[in-house]
This record gives C-alpha cells, structure tokens and sequence, in this order.
C-alpha cells in the first residue's frame, strides 16, 4: 500500500505552504483558469509570453480553493515553466501526464508528483494547474475544468 | 445509545478492510450501507418474484405487484402519509423534486411570481427551482442563514412578504446538520399562500418524519441514505395536489387511454410513474424501513446525536478545528476544517487509517461561500457507528495535523 509520505513529499508540503510565483501577473498576456467542480479547486493563471517564451507567470487561488497537491503543483509548475518556450512547456505538461498516468518519472522537481499515481483520486489536482496553462497558451478563452479535460 | 455489537454483523461491508485498516465509514450524509435484510431482500425479489408489474394476468406478475405496492404502504406508513396514494415512486430525491418543479411548477409559476429557497439547500432543492424560474421569468428569493447555521426567521418573513408561490427548504441540512423547525416554516409558508416542499433526503433516515404533522405539501426523500438501495426513493404529497398536477414523463403505465393524438392519464400515483419502474429499489427500500422501524426511529436520531455531541467534543479539543453548524437541533452531521489542512488533503489522510469521510462543497455552494470556505470537511454517522469510529476519527485527524505541521 502507498504511503501517506510518496504522496505529501517535503518539496510538496513545503511549496503547499509557500507557493512560488503565488501573484497576479500585470504583465500578463495570457490568462487562463481552472476549476474542479468536484473538489471546488479553482485556479487563476496569467502568463507573457514574448516571442514564443514565457517570460513571467502567476497564479492565484481564491483563499481555501486549493488543496496541497493542487497548489504544489501550481507552484512547482510556474517554477518549471518560467524562461523555457512553448514547445518546451507544451513537452512537460506531456511528460507529466504521462508520469501520472503510469509512465517514466517527468524531469527534474517534478518527479516529487509521481507518488500521486497511488492516489488516483488525487490526480486531477495535480494536473489542474497544467491543464490550465495548456488552455492559456492555447489562447483559449473558455475556463477549463477537470471535468471536460478528457484525459485528467 | 443503539447495541452496535450486535448491529454490525448485519452489514457484511463492515467487515472489509480500507487500506490495510478496519473500515470506519463516516459518510452516510452521502449514501449508507445496506443490512443483509435488505441485500436478501432484492435477492429474494428476483429469485422468486421478478415480472413486470401492474399488467401480467400470470401468478408471478401478480406477486411482483403486490410487492411493489407493498412497499408504496410501507414508505407511507414510515413518513405517516395522508395516504399511501400520496406516495409517488421516483429515483430518489433529486428526481421527486425536478418532478415537483417539472409539474406543479410548470402549472402553477409565472411571470413575475417569486419561489423562495433557502442559502443551506442543497443543489437538488435549488437548481430545479433556478431552471423554473428562468423559464418562466419568476424572481428566486434565497432566505440567509444565521451566523450559527440556521435558518434566519427574520429574513424568511421578509421573503414570505412577497407572497411566493412556493417555498422550498430542508428538513435537516446535509452540509450542516442543523434540524430545521418544519412544521413552523410551513405553517408561516402557508399564512403567506405558497406551497412548501421540503427536501427530507437527511431527515427521513435519522428522524421520526411525519408528513402530517409538518403538514408539508410536498416531501421528497432518498431510499440510499436509509440502508435503500441507490435508485430508490420517493416523493410524499398531499393527493389533491398530485390529483390536479399534469404528468411528469409520458409513456408506458402512467395512461388510461391513447389515441393517435392525446392520451387521458391513470389515477395517482400511477399518473406520475410512467415506463417500469424500480421495482427492486422499492422492495429494498421496504425492507429497509422494516429493519428501521425495528429499531425505533426515536433511538435512531438518539443515537446519532450522541455521537454528533461526543464527536463535536472531541474534534473541537484538537487546536485549529473549527466546527460548523449549530449548537442544539442538529443531527449526527458534523462538518469542519482543520486550520489551513485543505479538507481533500485531510479527507486523504484519514483515508490511510480508513476513516472514511467527506470533503468538498457538499453540493451546497452558496452556502460554503455564506460560511467563507472552498471546502469543509464532514463526518456523518449512522445506527452502525459507535465511539470507536469517532476515535479513529480524532486519531487521522492529529496525524493530519503532525503531517501538515499544524500541530507541534
């Protein structure tokens, strides 16, 4: 049986309690947001990106509207993300489905995620925030939920 | 209190283990387990009875019949209904109320009325009625909650100044545990001219309900939350209102006659049960109410309000729970938070020790936004739960706390 430490991870809990990039982003030119209906997680995502590269990201999480793995995820993920282009950001969020769904471990910090694939009902708060990045560098303007996104 | 030693061989899931740990459910808000009485009872249906009912000339359909109609009395006799013609079988209550709103309403609201709801209604008992209104272009009034959980009389008054046509509320609130005084706010609902329907899904398993002495028009309950089968349920309503009420689904079963172009309808309560309908969940949910009834719904509610007190004791001598709901006049629903522990992560947590919980809106977002949280967490107990489960319970919940550093 998994244990309750795979999942809640130092870096897990330590992001969960100071999340990284935890603001609204003025400079945003990209914005995107993320609901799970079934939990009421929601999450607000703001990127620039400039030529094809994110520049600088945010998220915001209205006060209690994010569980430790939602948030650490968020977190972790901003952290990621930041500086790298599209396609590269695009690549982890593939990497990390994929390390959720069964696969290999995704690179770097983001590996402390792989215990989640014990807790299935915790899955879709990992992936929340990617999801909400995908939709956001997709330019799309429709919120994305957990529940429409077919592979959560 | 109820003798569970004696009561939890009776419900074979109890004996299956939850991560390695004996199961502690504590979610029978959200849906019970089910007695062998009940799980032979279905066997028992469909091993010896099962045909179509109301319509077969043979022996076998006949007795599928009666036990449908046996358990028509039964859900009658339980809720002391006017009679059991004023029972109408549905899947439960989210349907019994859509059937209220899809019929009555339809009929009845129109421009311009008001229909009033409650801030610690269920979705079940507001979305129906936020689709009635916007169809017809009638005004949703919600009465506010008071600081302490219950409902705010001045503020229901207020709403009642309108003159609704129809006032819907809880029985017991499942996100809070508070027992609304029914029997009042129907009285008030009525001197002001609107129908009441009361949404009985948390009062019916862990009350004495009485239909009669609320004097309720309509009441809408959930055979699953009453050690029912999942399916099973009920709405309860006065026969001169189900008499003048259109039908709710067309089809088989629920007419007199057809022509090519128009139909006349059967008598109540057949007129709303169109197509074949749930005849396993009714004899289920008969059966259910027999092992209820042995018990005694008055050492039912007994029992679970102790074990909402000592529960309530015993969280809130851990620092950092907050617990929600009143103080008196509340069944064995216990919601809290836990300082800044996200309830999914503690729902999570306690899951490792098989505690069972819930954890989430509770399909009451208006309310969880009134209260100024996402989320909370909930324990709800039930006949088969006893003090050890509440141990188990204030146990995860400090292993939480040590994980999470809440606690030192």
């Amino acid at each position: 049986m998994a244990d309750l430490g795979e999942l809640y991870q130092q870096t897990i809990l330590d992001h969960n309690r100071n999340p990284r990039n935890f603001r609204r982003l003025e400079t945003a030119n990209r914005t995107a947001e993320g609901n799970n209906p079934l939990c009421g997680d929601r999450i607000h995502l703001y990127v620039q990106v400039d030529a094809d590269t994110i520049k600088d990201i945010g998220f915001q999480m209205p006060q209690g509207a994010g569980c430790a793995i939602s948030k650490a995820s968020a977190s972790l993920m901003t952290d990621a993300v930041k500086g790298k282009s599209i396609a590269a950001a695009e690549g982890m969020f593939q990497a990390f489905r994929d390390m959720l769904a069964g696969g290999a471990h995704a690179p770097g910090k983001l590996a402390v995620f792989s215990g989640v694939r014990a807790f299935p009902s915790r899955i879709k708060c990992a992936n929340l925030a990617w999801h909400a990045l995908h939709a956001a560098l997709q330019n799309s303007a429709q919120p994305v939920t957990t529940e429409s996104a077919g592979d959560f | 209190m109820l003798d569970t030693k004696k009561l939890r061989p009776d419900f074979p899931i109890l004996e299956r283990q939850e991560n390695g740990k004996r199961l502690v459910y504590l979610d029978n808000a959200a849906t019970t387990q089910k007695p062998r009485k009940v799980l032979d009872a279905i066997q028992h249906y469909y091993r010896y009875h099962n045909a179509n009912v109301h319509r077969g000339a043979y022996t076998l359909a006949v007795e599928a019949t009666d036990a449908y109609e046996a358990a028509r009395t039964a859900v009658a006799g339980f809720v002391n209904a006017w009679t059991r013609e004023a029972v109408v079988f549905t899947r439960g209550t989210t349907e019994s109320i859509n059937l209220v709103a899809g019929s009555w309403g339809r009929a009845n609201v129109r421009r311009g009325d008001t229909v009033v709801v409650t801030a610690m209604d269920h979705h079940s008992n507001l979305v129906p009625w936020q689709i009635l209104c916007q169809e017809k272009g009638a005004k949703l009034r919600m009465v506010e909650i008071t600081a302490d959980g219950r409902i705010d009389l001045a503020d229901y008054g207020r709403a009642l100044d309108a003159k609704p046509k129809l006032v819907a509320f809880p029985y017991v609130s499942n996100a809070l545990g508070t027992v609304n005084p029914a029997a009042q706010l129907t009285k008030l609902a009525h001197a002001a001219g609107a129908v009441t329907v009361v949404d009985g899904a948390q009062s019916t398993p862990h009350l004495r309900a009485d239909v009669q002495a609320i004097d309720c028009d309509f009441y809408a309950l959930s055979g699953h939350k009453m050690l029912a089968p999942m399916g099973s349920g009920a709405l309860v309503a006065k026969p001169a209102l189900l008499e003048a009420m259109p039908p709710y689904h067309g089809g088989g079963e629920m007419i007199e006659r057809v022509w090519d172009d128009r139909s006349t309808w059967n008598k109540v309560p057949h007129k709303f049960e169109g197509g074949t309908p749930n005849v396993e969940a009714a004899v289920g949910l008969a059966a259910a109410i027999g092992y209820l009834e042995l018990l005694g719904m008055d050492r039912v509610a007994e029992h679970e309000q102790e074990l909402a007190r000592i529960a309530i004791e015993r969280l809130s001598q851990i620092e950092g729970v907050t617990i929600y709901g009143p103080r008196e006049h509340r069944a064995g629903v216990v919601p809290f938070t836990f300082g800044d522990v996200h309830p999914h992560d503690l729902a999570t947590i306690l899951d490792r020790d098989g505690v069972c919980i819930r954890a989430g809106h509770h399909c009451t977002q208006p309310l969880m936004r009134r209260l100024g949280v996402a989320a909370t967490a909930r324990a709800s107990f039930y006949i088969y739960n006893d003090v050890d489960d509440i141990e188990a319970l204030v146990t995860a919940v400090r292993k939480a706390g040590e994980l999470f550093g809440v606690l030192a």
